[in-house]
């Protein structure tokens, strides 16, 4: 009997501190994470200049003449997203509120399940349809269109974006207390009053929160815009012409056969470490817009 | 009066556009799958499941690519259930309050709002290039489970959380331990949605793309990774072996990929009819997924 | 003084900074019922939370003075709490059976202690249904689900539950609380049959349960037990004011 307990206290004891090292993998992959992109960062900046880095117009590693600025992979990245956001914002916005304030629970026990479909399509499915859907529809009414652009890329990534916005912005009306809205209703507003002047502004960060999130998931998307942004860098704002993203440009590297240890390879940990930082700062902002507005509804 | 009427009207023409961009999306999603359905749905074959790639279009298939993510997502799964569901655990019944356990918390958080296209980078300067796996089976589903790890570890902590913490004091008082406890009242209490948070997560580890491709993973594979089970005419009959986690390999997403990439007409067509097979796996884990998560809820009533 | 079952000096037990607790000494002697009433908020539970160490489980709590179990400190280091909160089992304010089969709510306690002889539990199964008194109106539905049982049902087969592992003392922690009258009825009238066999410890904010079950009493109010004695005593002869005013209904 005796022995049998000193079995399970050591037990529980074993067993607890394995789920702590399971636990542990977590900071070890961030931490691997920031070791890995950071240790080639340094090898790259070695050999290129931060200023250069921040201020080049171009970016041609895969030249011979190599140029090493981020600026036209940014201004891809940007592109493609705003285009994105411009979609996904409105739609993703009044659908949430329509979603919250005005659908039945049974409309939107069908429609939500339907969205999260909407959210799992991989996005390589996305990209084949940004490139051979989006693009020759687009071009039969835009001549002059390229069959790489940001347009469409930017277009289909909306449409992905769509249920993030849409889903995380209705939570955010959800959580908005049906005191107000009462309150609203009894000085005599209609719906779409009570909807856009009481709830909307009494959930405006937690709304602002799925935005920022929305962006963050824009800028760090890779596979539509492999596919069918194009691959070269250009710092315009055209929509209509081919450019290449921060993200594209690693995968258009990863395809060829760069040599471990080259600049070139290295190339693509600092632009992993830029996007790094970009997403991570756009997702503390919406981390901490998402706790305010959690703690004013507690 | 006027003012009401315009109100009353406006009311009624934000509904419309409700419902309006409501179906947006979902009628891109239907049209998505109309022109994927229509161009690929002819290429769907037998030999189209049994062929290799092939610089022929109307040859090529699917098989090292659907076998590939076969092998991806048992390795992934492997690692990233037992990893994911233990941290869980440990994070909603065992942690203290302490630093350790906040930085834990921040590091999953921040895991789970990294690009997939970094996990790759990850994958290629921790799993190829310094543990020297390679280009192999091994390393991409590392690669994937670090990936999907903290979606695991975020949904077994919410269906952890959602069992009353009376279940716990009930099995205290009767004398059992804390493992004894969470073994056999909180896990199988919370079991199904721990299972459709899993499904979720794999089912979004099956569509990525990004990751696989940089770390490298070849697009052109004419061979499988060594199967796990081989039978023989001699003694022992069954051979096991784990040698084709370190074989090259290629999946369903990159072997699209690199169809749509291509120019020819051919090879967009075999891309449609990749993608068919590939929304059809997606779709159906997660529909297993929706149904396991309404059935959990009409279940159980505290 | 040795034959008590808990012997409590000075009893101090905080949540973070505040004191809920504030020294309380008790002897509650074995085979007797104890009832522990007070106004909400006074510390009752807490007190009764602390003889199983259920408390254990809310981070914050501490709690300090000798609190012995047949001469042994319950708060000692070398405390099995397993153990101990298998000789003390509890019964909760809100029934909480576990979401499985009425006969496997019965049988985890029996197997976790390493019971696995299936006609051995079967035994123990039946003859716990029966002391709880709820064995004729499930006998033939072991396998249903706990949770579609009524309330009442509910907290007689959590009883059920915790006299299966054979305890010496059941804590009931206002076991009637969330329950109808008739099944009010039925679990008192079962903890009056239970007296011969266990220590029973009942907290509970209804006077009237009170005084129908218990031996002896105690009154609790803002974390100090104010007045403990045979329960006739305290509540035809109570020799606190406060505690007159309790009973008599002047406040709580």
């Amino acid at each position: 009997m005796f022995k049998k307990k000193e079995f399970q206290k050591l037990k529980e004891y074993l067993i607890e501190k394995l789920l702590f090292l399971f636990s542990l993998v977590s900071i070890l992959a961030t931490v691997g994470i920031v070791a890995v992109l950071s240790f080639e960062t340094f090898a790259f900046f070695n050999e290129v200049s931060l200023l250069k880095f921040f201020t080049d117009t171009q970016w041609t590693p895969l030249f011979v003449k190599k140029h090493f600025g981020i600026l036209p992979l940014l201004c891809g990245t940007l592109l493609t997203t705003l285009i994105a956001m411009l979609i996904a914002l409105p739609v993703g916005l009044i659908s949430a509120v329509y979603l919250s304030e005005y659908s039945s629970e049974k409309a939107k026990n069908i429609i939500k399940p339907i969205m999260e479909i909407l959210a799992a399509i991989p996005t390589v499915v996305y990209g084949y349809f940004a490139l051979l859907f989006v693009t020759p529809l687009l071009r039969k009414c835009i001549p002059g269109m390229s069959g790489f652009n940001s347009l469409s890329s930017g277009f289909v990534m909306g449409i992905m974006i769509i249920p993030l916005i849409s889903s995380l912005s209705e939570d955010a009306f959800h959580a908005v207390p049906m005191g107000l809205r009462e309150a609203g209703y009894a000085l005599g507003s209609n719906r779409l009053q009570v909807s856009l002047r009481i709830v909307f502004p009494a959930a405006f960060s937690g709304v602002l929160a799925a935005c920022v999130l929305a962006v963050s998931r824009a800028v760090g998307e890779t596979m539509i815009v492999a596919i069918a942004a194009g691959q070269q860098p250009r710092l315009t704002l055209n929509p209509l012409v081919p450019v290449e993203t921060i993200t594209a440009y690693i995968v258009q590297v990863s395809l060829g056969d760069t040599p471990h240890g080259s600049l070139e390879y290295r190339t693509i940990f600092a632009c992993g470490m830029f996007l790094f930082v970009m997403t991570y700062f756009l997702n503390i902002v919406s981390y901490k817009l998402r706790r305010r507005f959690q703690q004013v509804y507690e | 009066m006027n003012n009401r009427v315009i109100n009353k009207r406006l009311d009624g023409l934000f509904k419309a556009l409700g419902i309006l961009t409501t179906v947006f999306g979902l009628s891109v999603l239907l049209v998505l799958f109309i022109d994927v359905f229509l161009d690929g749905a002819s290429r769907l074959s037998l030999d189209f499941f049994t062929s290799f790639p092939s610089r022929k279009p109307e040859a090529a298939g699917i098989l090292s690519a659907w076998v590939g993510t076969i092998w991806i997502m048992a390795v992934t799964g492997c690692i990233a259930l037992p990893l994911g569901i233990g941290s869980g655990i440990y994070l909603e019944e065992y942690a203290p309050k302490n630093r350790l356990t906040a930085l834990i918390e921040i590091s999953i958080a921040n895991l789970a709002g990294v690009p997939s296209v970094i996990f790759g980078l990850l994958g290629l300067g921790l799993f190829v290039r310094w543990f020297n796996l390679d280009r192999s089976v091994l390393a991409g589903g590392l690669t994937l489970a670090i990936l999907v790890l903290p979606v695991i570890i975020l949904s077994t902590r919410e269906a952890l959380r959602a069992i009353p913490f009376s279940i716990r004091e009930a099995s205290y008082a009767v004398g059992a331990t804390k493992w004894q406890t969470v073994y056999c009242q909180v896990l199988p209490a919370a079991l199904g949605n721990i299972m459709t948070g899993v499904i979720l997560a794999m089912s979004r580890a099956v569509g990525e793309t990004a990751p696989l491709i940089t770390i490298g993973a070849l697009t052109y594979i004419a061979f499988l990774p060594q199967a796990p089970v081989a039978f023989s005419g001699e003694f022992p009959f069954i051979h096991l072996s784990l040698q084709g986690l370190f074989d090259p390999f290629t999946a369903l997403p990159i072997q699209i990929f690199n169809w749509v990439s291509r120019p020819q007409k051919g090879f967009s067509v075999n891309a449609s009819a990749g993608i068919i097979v590939l929304l059809g796996i997606t779709l159906a884990m997660n529909s297993v997924a929706i149904i396991l998560r309404y059935r959990q809820r009409k279940k159980t009533r505290w | 003084m040795n034959n008590t079952a808990f012997s409590i000096k000075q009893m101090r037990a905080f949540y973070g900074a505040k004191e809920v607790i504030k020294g309380v000494d008790i002897s509650i002697m074995p085979n007797t019922v104890t009832a522990l009433i007070g106004p909400s908020g006074c510390g009752k539970s807490t007190f009764i939370r602390s003889l199983n160490r259920i408390n254990d489980l809310i981070p914050s709590f501490r709690i300090s003075g000798d609190i012995m179990y047949r001469q042994k400190d319950i708060y000692d280091k070398e405390t099995d709490v397993v153990e101990l909160r298998r000789r003390v089992g509890m019964v909760f304010q809100k029934p909480n059976p576990f979401p499985k089969s009425i006969y496997e709510n019965i049988a985890y306690g029996l197997r976790i202690h390493g019971l696995n002889i299936k006609d051995t539990i079967d035994e123990i199964v039946e003859s716990s249904l029966k002391k709880a008194a709820l064995w004729d109106e499930v006998k033939d539905n072991l396998k249903q689900n706990a949770l579609t049982l009524s309330g009442g049902q509910q907290q007689r087969l959590c009883i059920a539950r915790t006299l299966a592992t054979q305890p010496e003392v059941i804590l009931f922690d206002e076991p009637c609380s969330a329950l109808d009258p008739i099944s009010t009825a039925k679990i008192e009238e079962l903890i009056h049959h239970l007296k011969q066999n266990y220590t029973i410890v009942i907290v509970t904010h209804n006077m009237q349960q009170a005084a129908r079950v218990s031996d002896y009493s105690g009154f609790f109010l803002l974390g100090e037990l104010i007045e403990v004695g045979r329960t006739h005593e305290i509540f035809t002869a109570p020799k606190d004011k406060r505690t007159e005013e309790y009973i008599t209904g002047r406040f709580g």
